[in-house]
């Protein structure tokens, strides 16, 4: 089990420095101008010795290998380097935000797991039925559905229509602090939407895995012994079946953070992927480079949590990945 | 390991994470003290929606360049009628040296809101940080008649200009900001940038990104402390949402377009505030193009759009047929250079000039189709439309417009043969949007001057416009410009638009300025929010 983590651990860091690499490539490619990005509305009057001072400033015009390898050298030690779409820091822009990302994101995975797994063995108790055909039918609409529309359309519906819950933010315009109550009522919103993205993975899945479980020969013979319906769906049938659900959890890492990316855009939350969405449309070498790790480093983390997860829930798995 | 333990596990990570993640994290800026009461009911707080941020707080940088930042103050402000005040100047500067050096006296027992005294040597430390190459201040070409900046004494700060430049005073209602706060850290990203240090009427809160900007009254503010104790900018992008939360009561203001305003009609707590502005739209005619090059197309186009058709069905009336850069209820326009809409004579000097009409009504000359392509920045409606509406008469005139839409990236490159939905304006001075539109000096240069127009008499007359220190000298400079402008369009000006605004109706005599193209924190009826009344 330290051996598996170690060798990923391990593997992470060729994988950290090809990302990034690819990260500076696809940037520098881009028809993007950091230096038009940087100047913003004020740009509009702007002559163009002033764009190449601006360029020369924020080193744009050096060939992006040289601008990588300066970047991944200064980062080792620890220096992130300067954000020159938010004017500050790299690691104060993820300081202030990523708490309230992996809030957000935490929250929305909770619920997706949740209401995914009842909802995935109510559907499987009766294949077939009318609570099956709504909950399956339901989850291949979901997949398909953008989370930024489904987004617009909570604003929409709730917000809007509705007027029950806050449309964006944090806290209430007029209010500075961060309340507990009032981050609570602002999250709901951006993380049902977020969850909802995710949760015909966790349906669909799981309906899978247990329905199949149901028709195996441990749970029939537990059915023949005349156990209940509950004891056999819940400790039998739902154990086995949740086997591939934990591989799923892993996976469904990269997706949620797009999903979330998306989401805070749209809810205007003040989490890490709307300064993501900024950075990249910047190209904001070390912003983007840094989210980047991160984003990287989360999945690893997830495909590794999942794969630990499987081998302890099913010894005959093992840990040699 | 059994799956019972797992599931606990599981739980108690999620748990963690949970608590971390809300306990060890403020809000982005660092929101702190302030009451967590909104804008409800509150005479004494006001929240406005807004649909841009700015980039950065720190003048040095740009921010505030055009007057009215809340946290700063600049030498010189401008009132209500744009005319120029004395702000951290005790008076307005005494302009001697032809029109070269600008000396201003400063106004003395001024302190910045961290108690700190202001003095001369923090309007020279502004200047020169903003004219260092090393800062990266997008706007600091509008100070390049600065030759060089110095203090005299605590009380006195002179300015060495390069050549006479008349409008200089309008540039110094930039922002002041203090040495001792913003020197000693890297310009460009050094905290002095999200927390800024002023000696304005307000003081920042609190700044989350992207949502919103949060502001306390300074009660040490040399002007008097504001009515108003607590301020909220909040950004809202999007027009509806914008709307809604107006309506719902979680704003007390914001900018609206026309056809949301019209919603807001019958709510007798509401009212709306219309400002004047320079803002236009019109299209760049390039040079370089066989067909918006010839005088005769050019001439034509501006005779055959119906401006006063745009300003009723795309403005909704919210806005004044354009000519020039100039609005016509200026004081600088031009008397007698507006042309009305002549179908007829648009189509006989296109005759006149050998632009015969051939396939499907496209005129063509020597084997060239009256043809050419219009951009306009992808997402701006009204731009769009302003677009679609000159495609439309142009084709009346038999001449095609193609409109097609491109982020500025795409655009960019294109300026040269292509045409653009251009937008723009500044009010303080015709010489900001006439020299950076029309001298040839700055064809191409970055934005200005994207059609590459060319005509040695305008650019005479922009330089007299600019150097003479004598406003009747100046008049006759810029209408023979405009009178040039009607000769030979580089561009075909269509409209100048206002901006409106919905508000709660609480407070009294809100008034607004003529305001620029850009609308950002300083231009709105909350130019002056320090100034306001609550009404009885």
């Amino acid at each position: 089990m330290a051996r598996m983590a170690g060798r990923r651990l391990l593997l992470a860091v060729p994988v950290l420095a090809v990302v990034t690499f690819g990260v500076f490539a696809i940037a520098a490619a881009s028809p993007f101008d950091p230096a038009k990005a940087y100047a913003g509305s004020a740009g509009l009057g702007a002559g163009q010795d002033v764009f190449d001072q601006l360029r020369e400033n924020l080193g744009a015009d050096r060939p992006f290998v040289a601008r990588w390898w300066d970047w991944v050298t200064s980062a080792v030690t620890g220096d992130l380097g300067d954000s020159s779409t938010l004017r500050q820091p790299v690691a104060d822009v993820i300081g202030e935000r990523i708490g309230w990302s992996v809030l957000l994101c935490a929250v929305a995975f909770t619920l997706a797991v949740t209401v995914g797994t009842t909802l995935g063995v109510l559907a499987a108790r009766r294949r077939g039925g009318l609570l099956d055909r709504v909950v399956t039918s339901l989850s291949y609409t979901l997949e398909a559905a953008p989370p930024f529309w489904l987004g617009l359309l909570a604003i929409w519906f709730f917000a809007l229509k509705l007027g029950a819950l806050p449309a964006g933010g944090l806290t209430d315009t007029g209010s500075d602090v961060a309340t507990a109550g009032q981050v609570a009522s602002h999250v709901v919103l951006p993380a049902v939407v977020l969850a909802v993205s995710q949760l015909p993975w966790f349906v669909l899945y799981v309906r899978q895995g247990v329905g199949d479980a149901l028709e195996e020969d441990p749970v029939r013979g537990a059915r023949a012994r005349g156990l209940r319906e509950r004891t056999v769906l819940l400790h039998h049938a739902l154990r086995s079946g949740l086997l591939p659900v934990l591989t799923l959890i892993g996976s469904r890492v990269p997706e949620l953070i797009t999903g979330a990316l998306l989401v805070e855009t749209v809810f205007s939350w003040p989490g890490i992927a709307a300064a993501t969405v900024q950075a990249a449309t910047s190209v904001d070498f070390p912003l983007l480079a840094a989210l980047t790790v991160l984003a990287t480093a989360a999945v690893l983390v997830g495909n590794l949590l999942s794969d630990l997860l499987y081998g302890l829930a099913d010894p005959r798995v093992g840990f040699d990945g | 390991m059994t799956a019972r333990s797992i599931r606990g596990m599981a739980a108690t990570a999620m748990a963690a994470v949970l608590t971390a993640g809300a306990a060890a994290c403020s809000t982005p800026g660092g929101g702190n003290g302030g009451s967590a009461d909104g804008a409800k009911g509150d005479k004494d707080s006001l929240v406005v929606g807004l649909a841009n941020e700015p980039e950065t707080l720190s003048p040095l940088l740009g921010y505030g360049k055009d007057g009215n930042s809340k946290i700063f103050d600049g030498l010189l402000t401008r009132d209500a009628a744009m005319k120029l005040q004395p702000a951290l100047a005790a008076e307005l500067p005494k302009i001697t040296d032809d029109g070269r050096t600008y000396t201003y006296k400063l106004r003395t027992g001024v302190k910045f809101s961290d108690g700190k005294p202001f003095s001369a040597k923090d309007v020279v430390f502004t200047y020169r940080t903003i004219l260092d190459e090393k800062t990266n201040n997008a706007a600091k070409g509008e100070l390049d008649a600065i030759d060089r900046v110095t203090a005299d004494g605590d009380d006195t700060v002179v300015f060495r200009l390069k050549y006479p430049y008349a409008p200089f005073a309008e540039r110094t209602v930039l922002p002041i900001a203090p040495e001792h706060a913003a020197k000693g850290q890297d310009v460009n990203s050094g905290s002095f940038n999200t927390r800024p240090i002023g000696t304005g009427p307000y003081v920042l809160t609190g700044w989350s990104k992207g949502e919103k900007l949060s502001f306390k009254a300074n009660p040490a503010y040399w002007g008097g402390e504001p009515k108003i104790k607590k301020l909220t900018m909040a950004i809202i992008k999007d027009d509806d949402i914008r709307a809604t939360r107006l309506r719902s009561g979680d704003l007390d203001g914001a900018i609206l377009p026309p056809n949301l305003v019209k919603g807001f009609k019958g709510d007798k707590s509401k009212r709306t505030v219309t400002a004047r502005t320079t803002d236009f739209r019109g299209v760049t005619l390039p040079t370089a193009n066989k067909v918006t090059g010839d005088v005769a197309v050019r001439r034509a186009l501006d005779l055959a759009v119906d401006r006063e058709a745009m300003v009723d069905k795309l403005l909704e009336g919210a806005g004044k047929a354009g000519y020039g850069p100039v609005p016509t209820d200026s004081e600088w326009f031009a008397k007698g250079t507006e042309r009305p809409h002549d179908l007829d004579k648009a189509k006989k000097l296109l005759d006149e000039a050998g632009w015969t009409p051939g396939d499907q009504g496209i005129r063509e000359k020597d084997g060239q189709p009256a043809k050419f392509t219009l951009w306009f920045p992808a997402g701006d409606k009204l731009r769009q439309e302003h677009a679609l509406a000159f495609a439309s008469d142009a084709k009346k005139a038999g001449i095609k417009a193609e409109v097609q839409s491109g982020t500025w990236e795409v655009i960019e490159p294109r300026m040269k043969n292509d045409a653009v939905l251009a937008g723009g304006g500044n009010p303080a001075d015709p010489d900001f949007d006439l020299y950076n539109l029309l001298h040839s000096s700055l064809a191409l240069d970055g934005f200005n001057n994207m059609a590459a127009y060319a005509n040695p008499d305008v650019d005479k007359a922009l330089e007299d416009g600019r150097r003479s220190g004598d406003k009747g000298a100046r008049k006759a400079a810029y209408d023979k410009i405009q009178r040039d402008l009607a000769a030979d369009p580089g561009y075909v000006f269509l409209t100048h638009v206002d901006h409106l605004y919905v508000m709660n109706d609480r407070w009294q005599d809100l008034t607004t300025q003529i305001e620029p193209h850009d609308h950002g924190l300083g231009a709105g009826p909350w130019w002056n929010v320090e100034d306001w009344q609550p009404k009885k």
